[in-house]
């Protein structure tokens, strides 16, 4: 096993009262806060984000600096910061271990980051899911309010900030940066078409940055340790992609399904699919073999085992047909998984989820899942395979369709599951279903009007 | 006519929603925490209290319901249960049996999910995700996360809550 470097966001995690001012103290907590406000000014801050390579942990791998940079010029304010803890993508976890067991981690990278960007409030917006995290957040936030680290005039500097918790209810979508903006103002989770981007038009209207929680823990050790420690892990941009703007840092990956020890485990950019299985995870459980894998929550698509070398970075994963690293959530299937019932599982989530503003999506999402449940149940046709595979290459940003990205989040384990199994789908329509005509069942509203 | 028509919001729940008015430029983002306010104390927003709600905020009763509508968790006609219980289906937990132990939990219980108990004591919801794959299946009852469930672990909590 090669070595691997220490866990920095994860070292607090495991030791008794990790989630205390005073055990945050101990490790050097709030140095990195103290630094910045005596001895740097937000450009500087900004500056060694960007230096540092830091891209978006939320999903969509966009810099981090580079973001805050959108900010206009001299606005009189006010500029707000909304931190995204929303986080309901399929087999992710990691933002849950980083707030319940090291709040002030993440609060202190809230106050380095609104101090770059001048943003005098932050809203955290935490799912609903989540009420131990809002406990120890908001006991932290008072711990913090104590020692002015929050609050006017922070450490005798003339920067004041708020944090203020706000509570979702339950809604994926609320996770997208703009329907958590709308579900924050109060009205129903419906992205925004953009321009105008949150930077210039946000939050009440106003200049906002949205972020997410590992993204700003990473900017307190961004800021205490310099962009060189952070760019020295990972890995440099890929020469055959102009687009590409490299994956640097610590990661946190969460592994879960068919393994050993599902877990949140720290591992620099670029450790491959198959080391997190085997080193991190124990293997795959009882003995058996991997069949595929979801490479960073359920929305990225589908490896199939010949592809779990595929290093888990920004870049990867699109060689091998996925689209992106998503959250990096590894969620691993054995060799006695049903592809169908996977793709079943996936599509019945994202027809819940869509928040039916767009008609690709609402229809596209509940079309799919028609045909899932209709396979499913031993009624499938082998042209539905060549119909949900239309579906995927329509719906979505990328296609153009849709205002925001779920749809294409639900495209992907379509096309992914279907092209890299599509034996075993035909060979279960084939077995269940040999005719391969559709069985017509009474309309149930039919019948009852028949019977009056 | 004329008759007293009785508040649904007690004065400490207006009270609660009030003291939130600082912390946001608009009354209107008050709507999702006076939501939770009015829900955590009667398990439910009935519409009375939409109405209530929106006079408090400057809103009308439909903006404040169109906002409701659209978050899966807020029940309108009748209160959850004393106990609301909601199993994880998403595909970790589906890998590990979630599924199974959603559809045993809601035989024994007599329930479909997002339904109650005769006795009013126990609402099984099926969640999509809980962000706790790690456990899974699990379940979230109230502030507690029921972690790696079996059958028979699930079992024994629906026959507690139900006695």
């Amino acid at each position: 096993m090669p070595q691997r470097p220490e866990p920095v966001l994860l070292a607090n995690v495991g030791k008794p009262d990790s989630w205390t001012l005073r055990v945050y103290e101990q490790t050097g907590g709030y140095q990195a806060l103290r630094k910045a406000v005596k001895e740097m000014t937000p450009v500087q801050v900004i500056d060694v984000v960007k230096a540092s390579g830091l891209r978006g942990r939320g999903g969509a791998g966009f810099p981090t600096g580079l973001k805050w940079t959108f900010l206009p010029k001299d606005h009189p304010g006010p500029i707000y910061m909304c931190i995204n803890a929303d986080e309901s993508e399929p087999g992710t976890f990691n933002n849950r271990i980083l707030m319940e067991d090291d709040p002030h981690q993440v609060i202190e990278g809230i106050i380095l980051s609104c101090y770059a960007t001048r943003a005098t409030t932050a809203y955290l917006y935490l799912r609903y899911e989540y009420p131990l995290c809002w406990d120890r957040l908001q006991a932290a936030i008072d711990e913090c309010y104590a020692k002015n680290y929050l609050g006017k005039n922070i450490l005798g500097s003339d920067f004041s900030l708020d944090i203020f918790l706000h509570r979702g209810a339950a809604a994926y979508i609320c996770g997208e940066e703009t329907g958590l903006i709308e579900s924050l103002e109060g009205k129903r989770a419906w992205p925004r078409i953009k321009p105008p981007f949150p930077a210039v038009e946000g939050a009440f209207r106003k200049p906002t940055v949205v972020n997410n929680i590992e993204t700003v823990a990473c900017v307190k050790h961004i800021v205490g340790r310099g962009a060189d420690w952070f760019k020295s892990m990972g890995v440099p941009p890929d020469p055959t992609n102009p687009r590409d703007a490299g994956s640097y840092g610590p990661k946190l990956y969460c592994l879960s399904g068919h393994v050993n020890r599902p877990g949140c485990y720290e591992a620099p950019l670029g450790i491959t699919c198959r080391e997190l299985i085997d080193e991190f995870g124990g293997g795959v459980w009882k003995g058996r073999k991997g069949k595929a894998a979801i490479p960073g929550g359920i929305s990225m698509g589908l490896l199939a085992e010949q592809e779990f070398d595929t290093p888990l970075d920004f870049n990867a994963l699109g060689k091998v047909g996925c689209m992106g690293l998503g959250t990096a959530a590894v969620v691993v299937m054995d060799e006695s998984t049903s592809m169908v019932d996977f793709l079943y599982n996936s599509c019945r989530f994202f027809q819940h989820e869509s928040c039916g503003q767009c008609t690709p999506c609402r229809e596209g999402t509940a079309w799919s899942l028609r045909m899932l449940e209709r396979i499913r149940h031993g009624n499938g046709r082998l042209r539905d395979l060549d119909l949900l595979l239309e579906i995927g290459d329509t719906i979505g940003i990328i296609p153009g369709t849709t205002i925001c990205g779920l749809a294409d989040g639900a495209a992907w384990p379509i096309k992914n599951a279907i092209r890299k199994f599509r034996e075993e789908f035909e060979n279960y329509i084939k077995n269940t279903n040999p005719t391969g005509y559709m069985v017509t069942e009474p309309v149930p509203a039919l019948v009852q009007l028949a019977a009056h | 006519m004329s008759a007293t028509v009785e508040k649904i919001l007690t004065e400490e729940m207006v009270a609660e929603i009030t003291a939130l008015f600082p912390r946001y430029p608009t009354k209107q983002a008050v709507v999702l925490p006076a939501l939770h306010v009015v829900n955590d104390q009667l398990r439910h927003v009935p519409l009375e209290a939409i109405v209530e709600i929106a006079q408090l905020l400057d809103l009308a009763p439909s903006q404040v319901q169109d906002t409701l509508s659209f978050y899966g968790m807020f029940k309108q006609d009748r209160p959850h249960g004393k106990v609301r219980a909601w199993v994880c289906r998403s595909i970790s937990c589906m890998l590990r049996g979630g599924e199974e132990v959603l559809e045993h939990m809601c035989h024994q219980a007599g329930v479909r999910p997002g339904e109650t108990t005769n006795d009013g004591n126990l609402t099984i919801e099926f969640a999509e995700c809980l962000g706790a794959c790690e456990y899974a299946p699990c379940m979230l009852e109230g502030k507690n996360l029921h972690r790696n469930l079996t059958k028979e672990t699930a079992e024994n909590f629906v026959k507690e809550t139900m006695s």
